[in-house]
Protein backbone atom coordinates (compact mmCIF):
# COMPACT_ATOMS: atom_id res chain seq x y z
CA UNK A 1 0.00 0.00 0.00
CA UNK A 2 1.48 3.42 -0.96
CA UNK A 3 1.74 5.76 1.40
CA UNK A 4 -1.39 8.19 1.72
CA UNK A 5 -1.71 11.41 1.07
CA UNK A 6 -3.71 13.59 3.61
CA UNK A 7 -5.70 16.17 2.07
CA UNK A 8 -5.90 19.43 4.24
CA UNK A 9 -7.95 22.19 4.01
CA UNK A 10 -7.06 25.45 5.93
CA UNK A 11 -10.10 27.71 5.86
CA UNK A 12 -8.15 30.90 5.55
CA UNK A 13 -4.25 31.07 4.54
CA UNK A 14 -3.82 34.98 6.09
CA UNK A 15 -5.26 35.84 9.84
CA UNK A 16 -4.93 38.41 11.92
CA UNK A 17 -3.27 37.36 15.35
CA UNK A 18 -5.46 35.72 17.69
CA UNK A 19 -8.24 35.16 15.09
CA UNK A 20 -9.51 31.36 14.65
CA UNK A 21 -7.91 28.92 11.77
CA UNK A 22 -10.65 26.10 11.46
CA UNK A 23 -8.73 23.01 9.78
CA UNK A 24 -9.93 20.04 8.01
CA UNK A 25 -7.99 17.13 7.04
CA UNK A 26 -8.99 13.83 5.73
CA UNK A 27 -6.44 10.48 5.52
CA UNK A 28 -6.93 7.40 3.27
CA UNK A 29 -6.26 4.51 5.56
CA UNK A 30 -8.72 1.28 5.66
CA UNK A 31 -8.19 1.37 9.88
CA UNK A 32 -8.26 -1.95 9.84
CA UNK A 33 -10.22 -2.60 13.65
CA UNK A 34 -8.81 -5.43 14.36
CA UNK A 35 -12.31 -7.27 15.03
CA UNK A 36 -12.80 -8.23 11.73
CA UNK A 37 -12.46 -11.75 10.16
CA UNK A 38 -11.20 -12.64 7.08
CA UNK A 39 -13.01 -15.69 4.77
CA UNK A 40 -10.34 -17.90 6.12
CA UNK A 41 -11.89 -17.37 10.09
CA UNK A 42 -8.47 -15.79 10.99
CA UNK A 43 -8.95 -12.11 12.64
CA UNK A 44 -7.70 -9.54 10.58
CA UNK A 45 -4.45 -7.85 12.69
CA UNK A 46 -5.52 -4.33 14.01
CA UNK A 47 -3.74 -1.63 11.45
CA UNK A 48 -5.13 2.24 12.85
CA UNK A 49 -3.95 5.47 12.28
CA UNK A 50 -3.68 5.85 16.40
CA UNK A 51 -2.29 9.13 17.02
CA UNK A 52 -2.93 13.21 15.37
CA UNK A 53 -1.07 15.85 16.05
CA UNK A 54 -1.16 19.50 14.30
CA UNK A 55 1.65 21.71 14.94
CA UNK A 56 1.99 25.49 13.83
CA UNK A 57 5.06 26.77 13.37
CA UNK A 58 6.77 24.11 15.45
CA UNK A 59 4.12 24.94 18.61
CA UNK A 60 1.46 21.96 19.14
CA UNK A 61 -2.26 23.56 18.88
CA UNK A 62 -4.09 20.08 18.93
CA UNK A 63 -3.65 16.32 19.05
CA UNK A 64 -5.77 13.73 19.04
CA UNK A 65 -5.68 9.58 20.41
CA UNK A 66 -7.84 7.43 17.64
CA UNK A 67 -9.23 4.25 18.52
CA UNK A 68 -10.33 1.45 16.06
CA UNK A 69 -14.00 3.06 16.53
CA UNK A 70 -13.18 5.72 14.24
CA UNK A 71 -14.03 5.35 10.45
CA UNK A 72 -11.85 4.51 7.85
CA UNK A 73 -10.22 7.37 5.86
CA UNK A 74 -10.35 9.29 8.94
CA UNK A 75 -11.47 13.08 9.09
CA UNK A 76 -10.31 15.24 11.71
CA UNK A 77 -11.69 19.15 12.31
CA UNK A 78 -10.36 21.56 14.77
CA UNK A 79 -9.61 24.93 15.55
CA UNK A 80 -6.34 27.03 16.10
CA UNK A 81 -5.50 30.50 17.45
CA UNK A 82 -3.03 32.07 14.72
CA UNK A 83 -0.43 33.47 16.89
CA UNK A 84 2.24 33.63 14.39
CA UNK A 85 3.13 33.18 10.50
CA UNK A 86 4.52 29.43 10.04
CA UNK A 87 4.08 26.05 8.58
CA UNK A 88 0.88 23.92 9.48
CA UNK A 89 1.82 20.29 9.64
CA UNK A 90 -0.56 17.39 10.09
CA UNK A 91 1.01 14.35 11.62
CA UNK A 92 -0.77 10.64 11.44
CA UNK A 93 1.13 7.79 13.53
CA UNK A 94 0.47 4.10 12.56
CA UNK A 95 0.27 0.77 14.84
CA UNK A 96 3.19 -0.17 12.54
CA UNK A 97 5.21 3.01 13.70
CA UNK A 98 5.12 4.81 10.37
CA UNK A 99 4.09 8.36 9.93
CA UNK A 100 1.70 9.99 7.55
CA UNK A 101 2.67 13.79 7.44
CA UNK A 102 1.09 16.71 5.26
CA UNK A 103 1.73 20.37 5.44
CA UNK A 104 0.29 23.86 4.44
CA UNK A 105 0.69 27.10 5.65
CA UNK A 106 -0.79 30.06 7.90
CA UNK A 107 0.30 33.92 7.55
CA UNK A 108 -0.44 36.04 10.31
CA UNK A 109 -0.68 39.70 9.16
CA UNK B 1 -17.97 -4.27 4.24
CA UNK B 2 -15.99 -3.51 7.34
CA UNK B 3 -16.58 -4.83 10.91
CA UNK B 4 -17.92 -8.48 9.47
CA UNK B 5 -18.41 -9.90 13.47
CA UNK B 6 -19.78 -6.26 14.86
CA UNK B 7 -22.31 -6.02 11.93
CA UNK B 8 -24.02 -9.27 13.28
CA UNK B 9 -24.34 -7.64 16.81
CA UNK B 10 -25.72 -4.28 15.06
CA UNK B 11 -28.45 -6.58 13.64
CA UNK B 12 -29.00 -8.60 16.57
CA UNK B 13 -29.50 -4.87 18.41
CA UNK B 14 -31.59 -3.58 15.24
CA UNK B 15 -33.84 -6.79 16.00
CA UNK B 16 -34.12 -6.44 19.66
CA UNK B 17 -34.99 -2.71 19.38
CA UNK B 18 -37.33 -3.16 16.63
CA UNK B 19 -39.10 -5.80 19.42
CA UNK B 20 -39.17 -3.63 21.88
CA UNK B 21 -40.73 -0.42 19.88
CA UNK B 22 -43.25 -2.88 19.66
CA UNK B 23 -44.20 -3.43 22.50
CA UNK B 24 -44.20 -0.11 23.30
CA UNK B 25 -40.87 0.12 25.22
CA UNK B 26 -38.08 2.55 24.67
CA UNK B 27 -35.54 1.01 22.43
CA UNK B 28 -32.85 1.01 24.51
CA UNK B 29 -29.56 -0.34 23.64
CA UNK B 30 -29.62 -4.46 23.96
CA UNK B 31 -26.04 -4.74 25.13
CA UNK B 32 -24.57 -5.12 28.47
CA UNK B 33 -22.28 -2.59 28.85
CA UNK B 34 -18.94 -2.54 27.42
CA UNK B 35 -15.59 -1.31 29.11
CA UNK B 36 -17.23 2.35 29.45
CA UNK B 37 -17.17 3.22 33.13
CA UNK B 38 -13.25 1.24 33.54
CA UNK B 39 -12.40 3.76 31.14
CA UNK B 40 -14.32 6.27 32.23
CA UNK B 41 -13.47 6.19 35.72
CA UNK B 42 -9.87 5.94 34.29
CA UNK B 43 -10.04 8.91 32.96
CA UNK B 44 -11.96 11.09 35.78
CA UNK B 45 -9.35 9.17 38.72
CA UNK B 46 -12.89 8.60 40.45
CA UNK B 47 -14.39 12.35 40.26
CA UNK B 48 -17.90 12.61 39.45
CA UNK B 49 -18.25 14.78 36.38
CA UNK B 50 -20.79 17.43 36.02
CA UNK B 51 -23.47 17.77 33.16
CA UNK B 52 -23.24 20.85 31.61
CA UNK B 53 -20.59 22.99 29.37
CA UNK B 54 -20.05 20.10 26.85
CA UNK B 55 -22.00 20.17 23.61
CA UNK B 56 -21.94 16.88 21.29
CA UNK B 57 -23.86 17.13 18.54
CA UNK B 58 -24.72 13.87 16.55
CA UNK B 59 -27.50 12.92 13.95
CA UNK B 60 -30.24 11.46 16.16
CA UNK B 61 -30.42 8.41 13.30
CA UNK B 62 -27.63 7.50 11.82
CA UNK B 63 -28.18 5.30 8.50
CA UNK B 64 -25.34 4.17 8.22
CA UNK B 65 -23.47 3.32 11.39
CA UNK B 66 -19.62 3.35 9.40
CA UNK B 67 -19.74 6.64 9.67
CA UNK B 68 -21.32 9.03 11.85
CA UNK B 69 -20.47 12.47 12.03
CA UNK B 70 -19.88 13.77 15.45
CA UNK B 71 -18.87 17.09 16.66
CA UNK B 72 -17.63 18.13 20.32
CA UNK B 73 -17.21 21.19 21.76
CA UNK B 74 -16.81 22.71 25.35
CA UNK B 75 -17.75 25.98 26.78
CA UNK B 76 -14.41 27.49 27.98
CA UNK B 77 -12.29 31.05 27.31
CA UNK B 78 -8.94 29.03 26.38
CA UNK B 79 -6.84 31.12 28.31
CA UNK B 80 -3.67 30.23 29.96
CA UNK B 81 -5.84 30.15 33.40
CA UNK B 82 -8.79 28.67 32.29
CA UNK B 83 -8.26 26.01 29.20
CA UNK B 84 -10.18 22.99 28.52
CA UNK B 85 -7.22 20.48 28.65
CA UNK B 86 -8.77 17.09 27.05
CA UNK B 87 -11.99 15.78 25.99
CA UNK B 88 -12.42 11.95 25.43
CA UNK B 89 -15.20 10.15 23.51
CA UNK B 90 -16.53 7.09 25.01
CA UNK B 91 -19.86 4.51 23.20
CA UNK B 92 -21.44 2.26 25.48
CA UNK B 93 -22.13 -0.30 22.61
CA UNK B 94 -19.68 -1.24 20.87
CA UNK B 95 -17.34 -3.72 21.69
CA UNK B 96 -14.39 -1.69 23.38
CA UNK B 97 -15.89 1.88 24.74
CA UNK B 98 -12.77 3.95 23.66
CA UNK B 99 -13.49 6.30 20.13
CA UNK B 100 -11.10 9.36 20.74
CA UNK B 101 -9.43 11.60 22.83
CA UNK B 102 -8.72 14.94 21.76
CA UNK B 103 -5.90 17.14 23.50
CA UNK B 104 -6.51 21.12 23.30
CA UNK B 105 -4.56 23.94 24.36
CA UNK B 106 -4.99 27.69 25.09
CA UNK B 107 -3.09 27.21 21.51
CA UNK B 108 -5.99 25.63 20.03
CA UNK B 109 -8.39 28.83 20.92
CA UNK B 110 -11.57 27.04 20.97
CA UNK B 111 -11.94 23.43 22.15
CA UNK B 112 -13.83 22.33 19.04
CA UNK B 113 -13.42 19.25 17.14
CA UNK B 114 -14.98 17.02 14.60
CA UNK B 115 -14.73 13.50 13.38
CA UNK B 116 -16.62 10.52 11.83
CA UNK B 117 -17.07 7.37 14.02
CA UNK B 118 -18.07 4.06 14.05
CA UNK B 119 -21.45 2.57 16.15
CA UNK B 120 -21.95 -1.21 15.87
CA UNK B 121 -25.48 -0.06 16.78
CA UNK B 122 -28.12 2.17 18.49
CA UNK B 123 -25.81 3.42 21.86
CA UNK B 124 -25.36 6.62 23.83
CA UNK B 125 -22.04 8.36 22.99
CA UNK B 126 -20.65 9.92 26.03
CA UNK B 127 -18.11 12.98 26.07
CA UNK B 128 -15.95 13.44 29.03
CA UNK B 129 -14.23 16.99 29.62
CA UNK B 130 -11.11 17.68 31.53
CA UNK B 131 -9.68 21.45 32.59
CA UNK B 132 -6.65 22.42 33.84
CA UNK B 133 -7.74 22.81 36.94
CA UNK B 134 -8.81 19.26 37.18
CA UNK B 135 -12.64 19.46 36.69
CA UNK B 136 -14.60 17.41 34.78
CA UNK B 137 -17.69 18.28 32.41
CA UNK B 138 -19.89 15.53 30.74
CA UNK B 139 -22.58 15.19 27.87
CA UNK B 140 -24.13 12.39 26.72
CA UNK B 141 -26.29 11.88 23.49
CA UNK B 142 -27.84 8.32 21.90
CA UNK B 143 -27.77 7.77 18.55
CA UNK B 144 -30.07 5.55 16.39
CA UNK B 145 -27.76 2.96 13.96
CA UNK B 146 -30.71 2.14 11.11
CA UNK B 147 -30.36 -1.84 10.60
CA UNK B 148 -28.71 -2.23 7.49
CA UNK B 149 -26.90 0.56 7.03
CA UNK B 150 -23.67 -1.35 7.51
CA UNK B 151 -24.04 -3.22 4.52
CA UNK B 152 -26.67 -5.97 5.45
Amino acid sequence: MSTPKPRIKLDKKEAKKGDIVEVKALVSHVMETGQRKSADGKVIPRKILNKFTCTVNGKEVFAADFEPAISANPYIQFKFKAMESGPVVLTWIDDDGSKVVGQDSIKVL
Amino acid sequence: MTMTMTRRQALFVGAAAIGAAALGQSAAPAFAANNLDEIATKFTGGATPIEGKVKLDLPEIAENGNTVPLTVSVESPMTDADYVKEVILLADGNPNAGVATFHFSPASGVAEANTRIRLAGTQNIVAIAKTNDGKFYTAKKQVKVTIGGCGG
